[in-house]
């Protein structure tokens, strides 16, 4: 299984950074949020995917999957989606004052 | 104690300075600076006897023991002359700007800066630790660069504070790598240690680079040619400041470095000929720039680098009293030694005198100009009286110490051409150039009294009516004319109690064999010096009277030449290259700035696996159920047609798409709180996209030339590939054992049955606090942007 899981974190990963080298900016912000699904993935998978059973105590009496990395990607996941957040009304905010989404073209505002 | 009570008290007052100005006011200020170098003089005046006697007083304290670096200092003969001239000067031209800056002027930073200025310097002649001294000595151009730059609003300012600045310290760092080769050879920073180390040093192929470096720091600092060019404009700092930095001071700071050094380099020859060019080419170039100058304060800026080349050479004519070829008699070429530092002490009574004579007349009638002075006597009788006393004084004429010292000038330039010590023919010039100089110097000093004082007042060109200055601006340089007409009348009282012991730290060798204090008189009978003085007397006057028939020569080549615009050349040259290669990267485009880091990223990493053989990826599949094979197909597609995607919509239901997979290889892979937080934050993310698209246009195809496309897509499935073959390679190992089992106590340790919980909210707590903090930072973003948008029409933050 974690072959698999790593090939697609792969694939994930080439969409991401196509999408972050785009010049439109919904686009940069659409691969931000890819890239911390690829990254999610990847260190649940490198923690040993679905070995052990879920880790609440009453439940069961172990081995337990690795509590960890999920406590790791918990945190990761609610800052992923503050920084979505903040990026998504930069954008909004960037268009309302240049008139653009292109970065291309708002370099060029920059510089006048 | 004595030398760390000397160099700190300064600073600390300049700490209290600003609590202090508020309580007493800018009337005040002045005198609560002034008490500064004042206290200091007297403590140290107290301990003249002591040092007269051959007493040393040195402390140690260890700062930096691992690297050798103390708080060591030591207050011995020579630096005793200079930190004198530091507190004695410092307390009269604190006493000088009492009366000349107006409390309009933001006093409160000019103290501060000249607090901090004397603490730096008085810190720079007590060092005995090569390291101490370096911080000093960087810290006076600092403290230099803040006074010139004082009046900031003025360009000349910036232009002068940052040419000084990058002068002075490149001189200064070469010096520290002068200073480093010194521990190199020895394995001490410490200044006594290492010149008591001078015979085994003399055999070491370092010396002469170590020697060069050093001798470029002092050169830098005290304005020898070619480094001359920031003095003059360093002149737009105020007029006291010139008179104490720029003149009395700072500018000496090298002339110290040279006679702390001369002990250890003294007697080798690229010593001698190094200090001697630099020191007469100084002068002479000095001198003949001096007398074209119409602004009193740039012709005196050209006599001070004059000045300081006559010292220079003075200390290289004495150097060669350590040679082991000058046997014979080396106390003679010593005498230069003693020459040089009491025409260091005159130099700054005279032309600190001189300084806050034409700051009086600045001041009292708005210009320096001498095309529009002229005829001020018979209205500055006081001023004019010490003009007459400083320059006569500077053009070597008795009854003023200048003549003592220039005497001494000519004598010893004289003994070394004909000693020859080491025998290079060019020492004949010597005599003949620093005679020449001398008669350039004798006619600025008449330049500055007949066209400033004598002749006709031109009061069609000056804005006020010429009237004497307050008294208060007078008492200052009252004090340094009277002076300069003591130590003509009594030089051995100076020299013997002053000059004497600095000599025995220059020359210890030879000053426990035979008396280096020779005794200074004012006639010793018609020999030589004597008639090159009366010679520079007629030669000057014939020149100064004709004056306007020779003075085309300035545009001449090479005269025209000047090394400032070399230096503007390079400043010019190498910021536009540094805009060359800075625009190289810095694009402005966010698409180069991420290609930057995947590739920096594919390079490193990926390089790193390759080279090191670590790549040895783990193709072993282990079981595949039926659900999670479904769903990375699912998600494989779903971000492959994101790329294609013609409308934003369909994108974000995509990676809306890609979320809610996540969510559920979460629940495959036994993770429930994350399956719960990434449903719940998805769906908010989607929402919050779909928010925005309200405001934000349709997005448009990528407008990219398809090279740019092919380059990016290189980029992203390089980026791709490198992290499968990472995870990969990764799984292979497992090089630490887990440290998941402590977890699993949690119930015991901190009351939760579950172990996520438990970590998040105990083990943890602390990163948990963090990242409420990147949520509170990204909070605070979000509303910054929305509410607080600048108003149409109102004030651009950067004032476009």
């Amino acid at each position: 299984m974690e072959f698999h899981m790593t090939i697609l974190v792969g694939i994930l990963v080439t969409v991401a950074v196509y999408l972050l080298l785009s010049r439109n900016m919904v686009r940069i912000i659409l691969g931000t949020a890819v890239l911390s699904h690829a990254v999610h993935l990847l260190i649940i998978t490198m923690a040993g995917a679905g070995e052990g059973s879920v880790p609440l105590l009453r439940e069961s009496d172990g081995p337990y999957a690795d509590a960890l990395p999920q406590a790791l990607i918990l945190t990761a996941i609610v800052i992923s989606f503050a920084t979505t957040a903040l990026l998504l009304v930069l954008a909004y905010r960037t268009y309302e004052e240049s008139g653009s989404d292109n970065m291309n073209t708002i370099r060029r505002i920059d510089r006048e | 104690m004595y030398a760390v009570f000397v160099i700190f008290l300064p600073f600390i007052m300049a700490a209290l300075l600003p609590a202090m100005h508020r309580l007493i006011g800018d009337r005040l200020i002045g005198w609560y600076v002034m008490a500064v170098p004042l206290v200091l003089f007297a403590t140290l005046v107290r301990l003249i006897p002591r040092i007269a006697d051959g007493e040393v007083i040195d402390a140690s304290y260890a700062w930096i023991p691992d690297a050798g670096i103390d708080l060591a200092v030591r207050v011995d003969g020579l630096g005793m002359i200079f930190a004198l001239l530091i507190t004695g000067v410092g307390t009269l031209v604190a006493l000088y700007s009492i009366y000349y800056l107006s409390p309009r002027e933001s006093l409160g930073h000019f103290y501060v800066y000249l607090l901090l200025f004397m603490g730096a310097m008085l810190g720079v002649v007590f060092s005995d630790n090569l390291m101490l001294l370096y911080t000093f000595w960087e810290l006076t151009s600092i403290s230099s660069f803040l006074l010139i730059a004082f009046w900031y609003h003025r360009k000349g300012s910036r232009y002068g504070a940052q040419k000084a600045m990058l002068i002075t310290v490149m001189g200064g760092v070469s010096m520290l790598a002068g200073f480093l080769m010194l521990y190199f050879m020895t394995g001490t920073f410490s200044i006594s240690e290492i010149i008591g180390m001078r015979d085994t040093l003399a055999g070491e192929s370092m010396i002469i680079p170590a020697m060069f470096l050093i001798l470029l720091g002092a050169f830098t600092k005290s304005v020898q040619f070619p480094f001359h060019i920031w003095l003059p404009d360093a002149m737009e700092a105020p007029t006291p400041v010139s008179a104490y930095l720029h003149s009395a001071t700072m500018v000496k700071a090298g002339i110290y470095l040279v006679a702390l050094f001369t002990p250890l380099f003294g007697g080798l020859e690229a010593w001698f000929w190094s200090l001697t060019i630099a020191g007469i080419v100084t002068l002479l170039w000095g001198a003949f720039n001096a007398m074209k100058q119409n602004d009193l304060k740039a012709l005196l800026a050209y006599s001070t680098i004059s000045q300081l080349g006559l010292i220079m050479s003075l200390l290289g004519f004495g150097s060669a009293a350590l040679s082991a070829d000058a046997a014979g008699n080396p106390t003679v070429y010593a005498a230069a030694g003693f020459a040089a530092l009491f025409y260091l002490l005159n130099h700054s009574t005279f032309k600190g005198l001189l300084f806050m004579v034409i700051g009086i007349v600045d001041h009292e009638i708005g210009t320096r100009d001498i095309r529009r002075l002229g005829g001020l006597m018979s209205f500055m009788p006081v001023t004019f009286t010490f003009a007459v006393i400083g320059s006569f004084s500077m053009a070597g004429l008795p009854p003023f110490n200048g003549f003592l010292s220039k005497e001494m000038f000519f004598g010893a330039a004289v003994d070394i051409a004909s000693g020859q010590p080491f025998a290079g023919g060019a020492e004949v010039l010597f005599p003949v150039v620093g005679w020449l100089a001398s008669v350039f110097t004798f006619v600025y000093c008449t330049i500055i009294v007949y066209r400033t004082f004598l002749g006709p007042v031109q009061p069609e060109k000056i804005d006020r009516t010429p009237h004497e200055a307050p008294k208060g601006m007078l008492v200052a340089p009252g004090i340094l004319a009277a002076l300069v007409i003591l130590i003509f009348f009594f030089p051995n009282v100076v020299g013997k109690y002053v000059i004497g012991p600095a000599m025995q730290v220059m020359f210890p060798v030879l000053s426990q064999e035979a008396n280096l204090v020779p005794k200074i008189e004012a006639w010793h009978g018609v020999n030589l010096p004597l008639v090159m003085t009366f010679g520079v007397i007629a030669l000057g006057l014939l020149l100064f009277i004709t004056f306007r028939h020779w003075k085309r020569i300035y545009r001449v080549a090479p005269f025209r030449w000047t090394m400032d615009s070399i230096y503007r050349g390079v400043l010019q040259t190498g910021e536009a290259a540094s805009t060359i290669v800075t625009d190289l990267y810095m694009t402005g485009r966010s698409r180069d700035y991420f290609a930057f880091i995947y590739l920096f990223f594919l390079v490193t990493v990926g390089g790193m696996l390759f080279l090191t053989g670590a790549f040895e990826p783990d193709f072993s599949r282990g079981p595949v159920g039926i659900f999670e094979i479904s769903f990375v197909i699912i998600m494989a597609f779903a971000a492959i047609a994101m790329l294609f995607a013609r409308s934003r919509i369909t994108a974000t239901l995509l990676n809306g798409v890609l979320g809610y997979s996540v969510a559920i290889f979460f629940v495959f892979f036994r993770a429930p709180d994350l399956a719960l937080t990434q449903t719940v934050i998805e769906t908010v993310t989607t929402v919050l996209f779909l928010l925005c698209f309200h405001f934000l246009p349709e997005w448009k195809p990528e407008d990219s030339p398809l090279r740019t496309k092919v380059v990016n897509g290189l980029i992203a499935i390089g980026a791709g590939t490198l992290v499968t073959a990472f995870g990969l390679t990764v799984q292979g190992y497992d090089v630490y054992a887990s440290i998941s089992s402590y977890f699993e106590d949690s119930y015991k340790l901190a009351g939760g049955s579950n172990i996520v919980n438990a970590i998040l909210g105990d083990f943890r707590a602390f990163d948990t606090m963090l990242e409420v903090v990147v949520l509170f930072i990204a909070g605070i973003g979000v509303y910054t942007l929305i509410a607080l948008k600048p108003k149409k029409g109102g004030d651009d933050v950067e004032g476009k």
